[in-house]
Parts: structure tokens; C-alpha cells; sequence
């Protein structure tokens, strides 16, 4: 019997004029954490597609188990105990989490079919508590939080005597300590014999749990390492092609005026008596976990979901925001987290993208010019530097951090003094992060007031001038830089009451 | 950082050019026009021509709004009910002694009403679909008709009141005038200006457009508004043509309207298709019933063949936007390759 549960040699995939994967190899011990990486479009997800069967390669050998194994569909490879887990889970919300669990292969009396509920439950119940976790299997899967629900999902693939299990991108949507749980979970699979593939972005989830990584570039196999035998800026240098010298630009301008101050804000339910002020040329970082009400806070700011109580003072004025272009008009823009579904169009081109939010710069009388449009769109995507050779490319064609900058364009066309940057990092590749940070430095430099929403710590603690820690809906300490550290953070992310009764 | 030359012009090439959805109806004209005119000597009548298209203008007004409406993801089932009300609120405030012109006015003023109450249901409560508020108050309006007229018919206009349905600028009825030139003004509004760009953003995209300062509310209400003015001029011309009205006026006018909108190229996913091409898609079908109707064949086949041209285009519609899929994504991993 191979040493190996799954090797791969020389896989070769061509899409009609593509070749996305390159002559690949990969290989899989029985309990071992193998972390894939890359930037995005480096080919890791058609790489995944392979493994589980969703496409089939133009070139190449699989073997599992030392046996040369070809894939038709993905039935067959969940079948030999192949499963995966995306980013975004795949799942019937409305259902139970029972239901979800045993979906395709329900437990049935044989010849009535009547499925076996209580067995189920029972079943389901057991799964969840062999991963720690106390919910009740009755739930809907729709009222879990995406952390929960991605342990339905691995309880999934357990159920189904999966031996290896892909995870792509698990972490993205979870908060530091719903990480650390998951981190937990796949340590015990892996001691109990299961394989796993792990992809992230996060350099931190690699160096936390796998024991070698594998790095794919312009869908070519570049190479596989021990974790600990390979230096980070190898590491970055492999993934990028590239030595990035430094990932967070230096800032050293000085702060200016104060552009925006806000007084006891509130809205129900989501946050409560928040008060800060932001000067001009000043990244303040707004951090917590998911749910601290962060993105409310900025929105309530931007006017999606106006905010009850408290007041806004702009440039010392005190002001009423109750819609966007209340926001706009003031010279507050806002850049949302979920760049495909609230801010670009993606079936457009970058040009209309660029300019929908400006199209009175761009008119005269209602009427469009679009000389002064793509010239407008050519002028802002050079200066992010969109990786496109036309500004008439379409959205879609573009890389996740690609349309990050598409969407940052957006931000510069109409003429505004503060912009909310909500997660301007999340599912962006390492060397278009760096490009994202530079340009949000030079922002600042140049006058503009920044509030960074962000999740992850060295971003905030690289960035920001000063960071507002959120917890349940309150800001429970501000920081300067000088005094930040991942632990302070944490710290006052989660024990409200602690920082309440020291202020108090 | 590197800096990149990004190009912002457009190379013009023939296979675009040509890969509209509109030289697909010009041909199904031509093809209609040379088929009739072969099989019917009275086809290509001046005459018997122009009367046709007076007889299926009427509705046509009724396309230019559900073109937006659709191409913002909704839809208004409701305008053939608009229409036989604000004709029933014309003709009733007619009889009673108001002057015809002012009859005429509030026959507008209903309309618009009519539509803005579709708008103002969709926006204050945006979980509701289009299909159900529209459903709703076609019923309605077509039960306040009824109410007000029973199953009675009014009529008597003013003589000159007749030219909208039977008159004639220089030869080129009045009807056909208007619709042309209304028509122009709808596609210069859908294609150049900035509240024809953010009706295609709300239909792409609605959150999108929202977090990028559409209002997307205000033009909701605008276009539902604009729906039930034309359904009113739609109104006047259909009881001008036939000298009096019913509350059954109008019937299955919102089904003719959404079929010529479907065949002229918009997608019901919202955010696709030209005002162009559902002005073509109106002459298509009126002028293949007009023939179909000379050779004498029957109202029953005459559905047939409308559905069936409509599930064809729907489909080829379809099979464009999804034959274009891999291209787009061959072309995604280029842009890559060369990044």
C-alpha cells in the first residue's frame, strides 16, 4: 500500500483556450493538515474541482490509496470518501440540521422508505458532540451563525465516512475565536486518521495547523514544503512570484482637521452611545468580532439604515444622515463588504462600474457622456492600478482584489473628505492586499479621513492611527497605535464587562 | 508598482455590431412583409396598412414603461385595468357636463394615480413581489371600472375628439406620429442619459445601485407612475377609436404588452435588453396578426403562432446570454494569465 492516501501526477486542465491547471502534483498522508495556497486565480479551485470530481482532468493520474482512480462526477468521488467544504456553506437554510446532515443519503426502513427520524437525530446529535459542539439537531440550519454551520458541514462529511475533507477558505467569515475552534475541531480529525486539504488566505491558519503546504502560481505547481523548513518570505515570494518588501506601507503624515465627531449613537438593537471623531489624514480602525455591530455602526454612518438616536457633526456642523446620498452629499463614502452584491455590477464593464456612483460629473443636463466616462474610468483604474488591459473588460473578468480596487475607484470619482472601508481585505490575494494598504495610505496622506472596519488584527494594528475596539453593539476601548497589540485587542473584543466596570 | 496603460476605446467590430437581438427582428419584419405581401394582394395597401397599425398602436404606448419596468426586475400586470378605468373615469365625467378636456385630464391624472399607487405598494413594502401587488390592484381597478359604469357602455364624444383614434398628420396618422416620436424619446432616455443608466444598475443590481446613491425607491415610482400615464394615453386613443367605452375595455392588454416586451429582447432577470427592441417587437406582432388575419386565418391559430414565436425568442434570448458564459470565463482566465 502507498505511504500516500491521495497523490496526484502531472494534472493538466484545459478550459476551451486555458490551461488552468499546469502539469500539478500533489500528494496526501492519512492525518496530515496540508495547507494549498496561492493567490487568487492561481488555479486552486478548479485543483479542488479535480480532487472531487466536479471536473475531470485533460491530463494526468490520480491515485487514492495507491490505486489510479478517475472521476466522473462528484457522487463518485464522495463515494471513495472525498468531501469538501466551501467558503461560502452549501446548505437548505430552511431545513433542520438533521436534514442537512443526512442529505443524499437519508437513513430508510427498507421497504416502506419511511425515513428513520429518531435514529437520525440521534445520529446527528452524536456527530455534533464528537466536535464539541452542544446544538441541537433539530435547528434550522438557516438561524446558525456561518461558524455553527460550518460544523454541520464537517458533521456532513463525517456522516458520509469521509477520509478526506477539503476546506476552502473555512475561515474567511469567522471571528478569532470561532477560528480557534475550528482549528480545534480539525486537529482532532486529523489525529483520528483524516486528511485534509486547507485553503486560506490566512497565513496565520497555515502556520497554526498544517504540517506541509503545497503552493500553486499562475496555475503552474511551484512547489511543497515542511512548514517549519520554509521561511515566510519564501513563502510570499513562491505565492507571488514576487518579493513584497514590506506588506504595511509607512505613514507619516501629520493629522489634520477634525472632519467627523459623533455623539452617543445609537440604533436599536445593533449599537448603542458610540462617540469618536476623525481628523483629517487619520485611519482610525474600527475592530471586534463579527457581530459587534461594526458594519451597522458604518452603515447607520453611510445611511443604509439610518441610526435613532445620538448626533453626527461634520466638519463641525452638526448634520442628519437618513440616506446614502445624505452621506454623499456631505463627502462620506462607504466601500461594503460584500463587494459582488453591494457594490459592483458585476455583468457591467469597469467603466459603468466606476462611474455609477458619479454619473452627475459625467452629464450635462441628464444627458451621459461617455468620452468624459471612460476617460474618467481610465484615469481612476491607472491609479489604482486594476490589473485589466480596457476599461470596457467586464467586472467578472476581474480577480477578487481586482474588483476590490474597481470598487475602491468607485469611491474616488465623486469628491469626498471620509471614507468607511468595510473588510477592504476579505478574500483578497497577499499581492493585491499590499496594493489596497498603499493605496489607503496615500489616501490618508492626501487628506482624505479613513475608517477601516477589519477583522484581522495585523491589518488593524499596521494601519490605524488610533482603534476603536467594538463588543455587543458598544465601543469598549480606544487605542493608539503606540499601545496596540493583538492581546489588548482580544481582550476588550470579548470582556465587555471587564472594560465596563474599569471604566465605570 | 507598475503603471499600466489601461486603453478606454472601444475597437468597433462588425460581429458585435451584428450580435444585437434587433437584426433579428428586422428580419422577422422583413420576412412578415415579404410573405404577406406575396400571399395577399391587400397587404401592401396603404390604406389597409396604416389602418392596421391604428388598430395596434393603442397598447403600444403601454410598452415603453414596462420595458423599464422589466428591465428593473419587475413587472405590472395591472396597466390593462389602469386603462379601462381611466377610459370609464373619462367618459362618466363626460356625460356628467365636464367639458370634454378637462374629462381627458383626469382620464391622465387616474392613470398616473393608478400607477403610483403600484409604486408606492412596491416601495413601502419591498418584501412583496411586483406580480402579486399588480395582480391585486389589477383587480381592483378593473372592479372600480365595473362599479362605476356597471355593464353599461358611455360614449357621445365630441366629434373632434375622434381624431386621436382616426386622424391624420400629412397623410401618417396621428397615432403612428406620436408612437414614433415618443419612441425616439424613450430610447434616447433608456441609452444616454443618467436616469436611463441607473433604471439598467437597480435591474443589475439593486443593492449595488443602492450603496452607490441610486435612489432606487424614487425611480421605482417614477417608471410605476409613468406606467399608468401611458396606459391612460393608451386610453384615450383606444375610446377615441371605438366612439365609446366599457368597463371590459382594455382586456388582456397587460399580456399583449409583456409578450412584445419578452419578444423585443428584455430578460426577465432584469438589467438586459433595448427599448429599441421592443419597439421592433410591437411592429412584429401587430403587423404578423394583420396578415395572418388577411389570409384569413383564424383568431385561435393566431395565438398558436404568437406563443410559439415568443417561446422561440425567449429561448434564443437565453441561449445568448448563456452561450456567452464560457467565452466570458476563458476570457476571466487570460486576464489572469496576463496579470
Amino acid at each position: 500500500m502507498s505511504k500516500y492516501v491521495l497523490e496526484l501526477e502531472g494534472i493538466t486542465k484545459e478550459f476551451p483556450g486555458v490551461k488552468a491547471l499546469d502539469n500539478v502534483h500533489f500528494n496526501l498522508k492519512a492525518g496530515e493538515i496540508h495547507a494549498l495556497m496561492g493567490e487568487n486565480g492561481a488555479g486552486k479551485s478548479t485543483f479542488i474541482k479535480v480532487i472531487t470530481g466536479v471536473h475531470s482532468p485533460t491530463n494526468g493520474d490520480m491515485y487514492l490509496n495507491g490505486e489510479r482512480v478517475e472521476f466522473n462526477n462528484p457522487k463518485e468521488a464522495k463515494k471513495l470518501g472525498i468531501a469538501a467544504i466551501y467558503q461560502h456553506v452549501t446548505n437548505y437554510p430552511d431545513l433542520s440540521i438533521t436534514e442537512n446532515i443526512f442529505m443524499g443519503h437519508e437513513k430508510v426502513i427498507k421497504w416502506t422508505r419511511r425515513i428513520k427520524w429518531k435514529e437520525m437525530h440521534k445520529e446527528a446529535k452524536a456527530l455534533l458532540e464528537s466536535l464539541g459542539s452542544d446544538l441541537d439537531p433539530k435547528t434550522e440550519m438557516g438561524s446558525l451563525s456561518v461558524a455553527q454551520q460550518q460544523i454541520v458541514e464537517i458533521a456532513k462529511s463525517l456522516s458520509s465516512q469521509a477520509k478526506i475533507i477539503i476546506m476552502d477558505e473555512p475561515t474567511a467569515a469567522l471571528t478569532h475565536r470561532e477560528s480557534e475552534e475550528l482549528y480545534k475541531i480539525t486537529e482532532r480529525l486529523r489525529d483520528e486518521g483524516v486528511a485534509i486539504i486547507f485553503i486560506s488566505h490566512r497565513f496565520e491558519d497555515m502556520y497554526r495547523l498544517a504540517d506541509r503546504v503545497t503552493v500553486l502560481r499562475d496555475s503552474q505547481y511551484i512547489g511543497s514544503w515542511d512548514v517549519d523548513k520554509i521561511a515566510h518570505d519564501q513563502l510570499i515570494v513562491a505565492m507571488v512570484g514576487r518579493e513584497i518588501k514590506q506588506l504595511f506601507p509607512d505613514k507619516k503624515n501629520e493629522l489634520g482637521d477634525e472632519l467627523l465627531r459623533v455623539e452617543g449613537l445609537g440604533q436599536i438593537g445593533r449599537f448603542k452611545d458610540i462617540s469618536f471623531s476623525l481628523k483629517q489624514g487619520e485611519i482610525l480602525g474600527i475592530t471586534g468580532l463579527v457581530g459587534a455591530g461594526r458594519t451597522e455602526l458604518c452603515q447607520a454612518l453611510f445611511g443604509i439604515e439610518p441610526y435613532d438616536e445620538g448626533e453626527v457633526y461634520f466638519e463641525g456642523k452638526k448634520q442628519i444622515i437618513k440616506t446614502p446620498n445624505d452621506a454623499m452629499d456631505l463627502g462620506i463614502g462607504y466601500l461594503p463588504e460584500d463587494r459582488q452584491d453591494q457594490s459592483l455590477i458585476l455583468q457591467w464593464e469597469i467603466s459603468r462600474n466606476i462611474s455609477l456612483s458619479a454619473l452627475e460629473s459625467i452629464s450635462k443636463k441628464g444627458w451621459l457622456n461617455t468620452k468624459k466616462e471612460n476617460d474618467m474610468a481610465k484615469d481612476l483604474a491607472e491609479k489604482v492600478d486594476v490589473k485589466t488591459n480596457s476599461v470596457f473588460n467586464l467586472a467578472n473578468s476581474l480577480s477578487g482584489g481586482n474588483q476590490q480596487k474597481v470598487a475602491v475607484a468607485k469611491l474616488l470619482t465623486t469628491d469626498l473628505k471620509v471614507l468607511i472601508f468595510d473588510e477592504p481585505t476579505k478574500g483578497v490575494d497577499v499581492g493585491a492586499k499590499s496594493a489596497i494598504y498603499q493605496i489607503m495610505v496615500d489616501l490618508a496622506e492626501a487628506g482624505y479621513g479613513i475608517i477601516m472596519i477589519s477583522s484581522e488584527m495585523p491589518e488593524v494594528i499596521g494601519l490605524s492611527d488610533r482603534i476603536a475596539v467594538m463588543c455587543e453593539g458598544r465601543v469598549t476601548r480606544f487605542l493608539d497605535k503606540s499601545n496596540a497589540s493583538q492581546e489588548v485587542i482580544l481582550q476588550a473584543a470579548m470582556s465587555k464587562e471587564i472594560n465596563d466596570s474599569k471604566a465605570g | 508598482m507598475s503603471t499600466r496603460i489601461v486603453s478606454n476605446i472601444q475597437k468597433f467590430t462588425w460581429k458585435r455590431f451584428f450580435l444585437q437581438w434587433e437584426w433579428m427582428l428586422i428580419a422577422l419584419l422583413v420576412i412578415i412583409f415579404t410573405i404577406n405581401s406575396n400571399i395577399s394582394p391587400y397587404f401592401l395597401n396603404y390604406t389597409s396598412i396604416t389602418d392596421a397599425t391604428m388598430t395596434f398602436l393603442d397598447k403600444a404606448f403601454i410598452v415603453f414603461p414596462m420595458v423599464m419596468i422589466m428591465i428593473m426586475r419587475e413587472i405590472d400586470i395591472s396597466v390593462g385595468s389602469t386603462a379601462a378605468l381611466s377610459s370609464i373615469v373619462m367618459a362618466t365625467l363626460y356625460n356628467a357636463g365636464v367639458p370634454m378636456v378637462i374629462a381627458i385630464v383626469a382620464c391622465l391624472l387616474v392613470g398616473a394615480l393608478c400607477g403610483f399607487f403600484n409604486g408606492y405598494l412596491l416601495v413601502k413594502y419591498r418584501e412583496l413581489s411586483a406580480v402579486i401587488v399588480t395582480l391585486s390592484t389589477m383587480i381592483l381597478y378593473r372592479g372600480i371600472a365595473y362599479m362605476i359604469l356597471e355593464d353599461r357602455s358611455a360614449g357621445d364624444f365630441p366629434d373632434w375628439f375622434s381624431y386621436f383614434g382616426w386622424g391624420y398628420v400629412g397623410g401618417i396618422p396621428f397615432i403612428l406620429c406620436l408612437f414614433v416620436v415618443l419612441a425616439i424619446g424613450f430610447v434616447l432616455l433608456l441609452q444616454k442619459t443618467t436616469i436611463g443608466r441607473r433604471i439598467y444598475a437597480v435591474g443589475s443590481n439593486p443593492k449595488a445601485s443602492r450603496f452607490s446613491g441610486v435612489k432606487v425607491d424614487k425611480i421605482k415610482l417614477l417608471v410605476f407612475t409613468l406606467a399608468g400615464l401611458m396606459a391612460a394615453i393608451t386610453a384615450i386613443f383606444l375610446t377615441s377609436r371605438m366612439g365609446s367605452t366599457r368597463p371590459n375595455v382594455a382586456n388582456m392588454y397587460e399580456l399583449d404588452v409583456i409578450a412584445m416586451v419578452a419578444l423585443g429582447g428584455i430578460s426577465t432577470v432584469g438589467g438586459k435588453g433595448k427599448m429599441l427592441g421592443a419597439v421592433l417587437a410591437v411592429f412584429v406582432i401587430g403587423y404578423l396578426q394583420f396578415g395572418l388575419g388577411l389570409i384569413n386565418i383564424p383568431a385561435q391559430m393566431l395565438l398558436i403562432v404568437i406563443g410559439i414565436l415568443l417561446i422561440v425568442s425567449v429561448t434564443v434570448t437565453n441561449f445568448r446570454v448563456t452561450r456567452k458564459a464560457p467565452q466570458r470565463k476563458a476570457k476571466k482566465n487570460q486576464a489572469k494569465k496576463v496579470s
